[in-house]
């Protein structure tokens, strides 16, 4: 069952409540998105400990109902 | 998850300086992020050993606690895990990717 774009906006942001995330549906079909999150949190991070906080917040389903993710993440 | 994935992983970054984790072969990729962690590879002159996941059900499950990391590709170099294709990506815009492959004595395509 395929994630809305919405949903992972909304699970982001409860995690890092001050992110500013793009999300983008690449084939608009509901299961390929490109996300890019801004937050203070991940200043000093490294790119693999930033891309954790976001994996992290959209709770085990990345990798599973939530395919195809591509991923860019900074600080502000 | 046993141990004995865990060990099977350890021993496969250990033995391969470049190792992916992808779904598919450098061949024949079965996922467009796997397909583009191989062309940046590629683009540096690296050959990497490559672990089809797709045909390997017990490797599939542990390379994600392995890592802790919830996708495929996975890269390791020197025995490090790097990230995934995203993060290579960024990696090789920012100039960070060759130098990190210099280091690592993998098999250079001709």
């Amino acid at each position: 069952m395929p994630m809305a774009a919405a949903d992972i906006s909304a699970a982001i942001r409860a995690a890092l409540p001050d992110a500013r995330v793009e999300i983008e549906d690449l084939a608009g079909d509901g299961d390929h998105y490109r996300a890019l999150v801004v937050s203070e949190r991940f200043r000093g991070l490294s790119r693999v400990a930033q891309h954790k906080l976001v994996y992290e917040s959209l709770g085990g389903r990345m990798g599973g109902e939530l395919h195809a993710l591509a991923l860019v993440t900074r600080a502000p | 998850m046993s141990d004995a994935v865990h060990d099977r992983i350890r021993a496969i970054v250990t033995e391969h300086p470049v190792v992916l984790f992808m779904k598919g072969t450098a061949m024949f990729p079965q996922c467009g992020f796997s397909a583009r962690a191989v062309s940046i590879l590629e683009h540096y002159g690296v050959q990497p050993h490559t672990v089809d996941v797709l045909s390997d059900p017990e490797i599939r499950a542990g390379i994600k606690s392995y890592s802790d990391w919830p996708t495929v590709p996975q890269l390791y170099v020197n025995g490090v895990f790097v990230g995934g294709s995203d993060i290579m990506m960024e990696m090789a815009e920012a100039g960070e990717m060759e130098p990190l492959l210099a280091a690592a004595p993998a098999q250079r395509t001709a």
